[in-house]
């Protein structure tokens, strides 16, 4: 493996849809438990908790793309003209999502709010499902024709094992946010969050066993480089044990605890799944020589470089004040006057 | 209607309707700078009253400004993947560029802007609503480098990759600052900044008009009038700047703008008219030599007409010739408008003439409309090019994707879309008839403790 520019740019590419995938995985988890309480009160609560910073978190995954845009464009160019309606149906989803949470508290009618709060549950409830099938369809594989373009059908890509990585990764972010939740409560709803959380540990744990199995038995390519490399399993070991320690510390209350071992499963799935995917970021299946690697879909070295200055610059400056803002808006949810 | 047709009126539906948001973000950004610079310049707590209110008009146009742009980002690869191909080693560049250095800072800095009002001192909070100002800044930066990349390529050169042609980029800073760049951002911004000065005009106006919030009213009026009045003078210069751009760059563009069919010396400017297609001709009111001045600073000198390029080669000229005429002429009306308003407001006369408040009521549709117009012109002027001189745009769509899936997606966005403007409108309306909190002359949690106070004991 030689460490050139385009392997620096999988991984940054790689980084910047982990980051998204932290970030606004609680925002998105909220939004699915939303509906969970009948409360006004306690639905207000819900949404200020992610208040101040879903909107930062959805740039990830604006930049995310640009990303993959500007580094890898034939990947960009196939996945999105050949996932289109998926993609619609993503944009709808997050459009929903975003203004059902800037439009839910401003009247005060019951049939307006009840009709957000949908907007707001089924939209963050469709983003993950879809964000998940699409990750399942690159580790399953995808048709890809001879010039590079995706030749299936949307139909074919709702087979099971994508579906069912959609459904963990829906798992995954009601969990990582029930967490996310319960830090930002207090009182009654705090309560219910807790004991919301402990379902939702059990609704992943039980994906994530299915997907190992089913990856294990169905797609053995998403093996293969931990199989050629043991030391690499080193990091499903690790995610193993971050699973295994969210229930652990969350017991002990230690909450905080937990939501970073829920961020260390994160990072460790999608460390398993770059690794096995690499050097491709489309992998062809029927005829894998038509596969869009890092190579073959990559802009000039001279641009990796340019944006990999560019990188240097703006993410280190993007970190620190993303620290800051996450630091004055810590603590519990107090309502005020501004809050949605 | 095939792939081709449906996917232009997608992109330009969505994009249109896109960009009523953005440049209302980035002018009261402006706005908002200038209202809490005032605030802890004179303590007045008026201008603390107006930075609230404004802000949450903000949110609003804030929130529906990202849903609508995540989709222009997406459809450059769903509907124009060829493109996307042909360009991403430069286009998606900038687009990176504008995620890391524009839409983290806005939204960052947002969530005090929004919610940090009781949390952080003044002082944070007004660095704050700078940062979220510049990030809406720099947002218009990088796009209309992408965009006026298009316009007048540069720094690039054309390299076959796997057997498929594309440019790659040479220099990058050819490529940021290509020709039409500098003067198209300042239009822009110009543009943008009419837009939120104008909102707020248009709402004090009114105000004024029904006798309402007086003392509020009167104070965005002054920033606001002032604020809109440079921004409009500024927009003609830039506009001058601009077309002279267009005329080096692209000549046919122009020559559409204009309906300038023969290339001639002392070419006459259009004041107002109309196309006349088949017979090649304008029909209106024209004054002799004024376009050879504007464009080369000299009534002699021949402007390149649109017999200078093969029909195949030639933008639509009457779309073009109106939308470009339509946008001089609000902007100059602009003008007048906020001229008129400074002057009265100065001599203290304004809120006894109910026409002019009426008119600045309206006034608010000047800058959307002078926009879009604008818009319009730039993209419609274009064609039949993508890139100009460079790909064709038939040659720029998707080659996978089918007329009925566009359909699809078109009729899905059409509907969110109207149902996302009647709702902007009804909150908006809502806000605006609910007026200024009283609750906001006095600033609350951190914002209260007054640094000067521990001062003024001192002296």
């Amino acid at each position: 493996m030689t460490f050139d520019l385009n392997t620096i740019w999988f991984i940054l590419v790689g980084v910047l849809f982990t980051g998204y995938a932290i970030l606004d995985g609680f925002d998105l988890g909220i939004g699915a438990l939303h509906l969970f309480t009948k409360k006004d009160e306690e639905r207000r609560i819900m949404l200020n908790a992610i208040g101040p910073v879903w909107d930062g978190n959805e740039v990830w995954l604006v930049t995310g793309g640009g990303a993959l845009f500007a580094a890898f464009p034939n990947v960009y160019a196939t996945a999105f003209s050949g996932f289109y309606l998926a993609l619609v149906l993503l944009l709808v989803a997050l459009i929903f999502r975003a203004v059902a949470i800037e439009f839910r508290s401003k009247q005060p009618m019951r049939w307006w709010r009840q009709m957000w709060d949908i907007g707001f549950s089924a939209g963050s409830i469709l983003s993950s499902l879809l964000i998940g099938v699409a990750l399942g369809n690159i580790a399953w594989g995808v048709p890809i024709d001879a010039s590079g373009e995706f030749a299936g059908t949307f139909l074919g890509l709702l087979k099971p094992y994508p579906l069912l990585v959609g459904v963990t990764t829906v798992a995954l972010f009601m969990m990582h946010g029930a967490i996310y939740g319960v830090m930002k409560t207090e009182g009654e709803l705090h309560g219910k969050l807790r004991v919301w959380t402990m379902r939702c540990i059990i609704f992943f744990v039980i994906c994530a066993v299915t997907l190992t199995m089913a990856t294990l038995l169905y797609v053995p390519h998403m093996a293969a480089r931990v199989r050629e490399h043991p030391w690499l399993f080193s990091i499903a070991l690790a995610n193993m044990l971050s699973i295994a320690n969210i229930p652990r510390e969350f017991h002990h209350e230690n909450d905080g605890r937990a939501f970073l071992s829920s961020c260390a499963t994160i990072i460790t799935l999608m460390a398993l799944f770059a690794l096995n995917i690499f050097p491709n970021l489309i992998y062809s299946l029927p005829n894998p020589e038509n596969s869009l690697t890092i190579h073959n879909a990559a802009s000039s070295p001279k641009t990796l470089g340019i944006m990999l200055i560019i990188a240097i610059i703006g993410v280190p400056i993007v970190i620190a004040y993303t620290i800051c803002i996450y630091w004055i808006f810590r603590g519990k949810v107090k309502m005020d006057r501004m809050s949605y | 209607m095939d792939v081709l047709t449906l996917s232009r009126i997608q992109f330009g539906a969505t994009v249109a309707f896109h960009y009523i948001y953005p440049p209302l973000s980035i002018g009261l950004g402006i706005m908002l700078v200038c209202m809490e610079g005032l605030w802890l310049k004179t303590k007045n707590p008026v201008y603390h009253q107006m930075a609230r209110f404004w802000t949450k008009v903000f949110a609003l146009t804030f929130a529906i400004g990202v849903a609508t742009g995540i989709v222009m980002e997406f459809e450059f690869g769903t509907n124009w993947a060829t493109y996307s191909r042909f360009v991403g080693d430069v286009f998606g560049s900038a687009l990176a560029a504008e995620g890391i250095f524009a839409f983290f800072l806005e939204s960052g800095f947002l969530a005090v802007l929004l919610f940090g009002w009781d949390k952080v001192s003044r002082k944070t909070h007004f660095f704050s609503t700078c940062m979220v100002c510049l990030g809406a800044h720099f947002s218009a930066v990088w796009i209309v480098v992408a965009n006026s990349w298009m316009q007048s390529p540069a720094g690039f050169q054309k390299v076959i990759h796997n057997g498929v042609e594309r440019a790659e980029v040479t220099d990058f800073w050819q490529v940021v600052f290509n020709p039409s760049m500098v003067d198209r951002l300042s239009h822009v911004l110009c543009g943008a900044w009419s837009a939120g000065a104008f909102l707020v005009v248009s709402v004090s106006a009114w105000y004024l008009l029904k006798k309402k919030h007086q003392e509020f009213a009167r104070a965005s009026l002054k920033v606001g009038l002032a604020v809109a009045l440079v921004a409009s003078l500024l927009q003609a210069v830039t506009g001058h700047t601009s077309a002279q751009s267009v005329g080096k760059n692209q000549p046919a563009k122009l020559a559409a703008f204009e309906g300038l069919y023969q290339t001639t010396s002392n070419a006459p400017l259009t004041l107002a008219g109309w196309v006349d297609e088949k017979n090649e001709k304008v029909d209106g009111i024209q004054v002799p030599g004024l376009l050879s001045f504007l464009d080369h600073n000299d009534f002699h000198t021949p402007v390149t007409g649109l017999d200078a390029f093969a029909p195949e080669d030639r933008p639509p000229v009457q779309a073009s010739f109106l939308f470009f005429h339509g946008m001089v002429a609000i902007g100059f009306t602009l003008i007048a408008i906020s001229a008129l308003g400074f002057l009265y407001f100065r001599h203290g006369s304004l809120h006894e003439r109910r026409w002019l408040l009426w008119i600045l009521v309206f006034s608010v549709l000047g800058p959307q409309f002078a926009n879009q117009f604008g818009w319009f012109a730039a993209e419609v002027g274009r064609q039949p090019w993508i890139v100009y001189g460079l790909m064709r745009t038939p040659d720029g769509l998707s080659k996978i994707v089918e007329a009925n899936v566009v359909l699809t997606s078109l009729i899905l966005f059409t509907f969110i879309y109207f149902l996302l403007f009647a709702v902007f409108i009804y909150l908006l309306n809502d806000k605006i008839q609910h007026g200024p909190d009283d609750a906001d002359l006095i600033p609350s949690g951190k914002l209260a403790l007054p640094d000067e106070l521990t001062q003024h004991k001192k002296t």
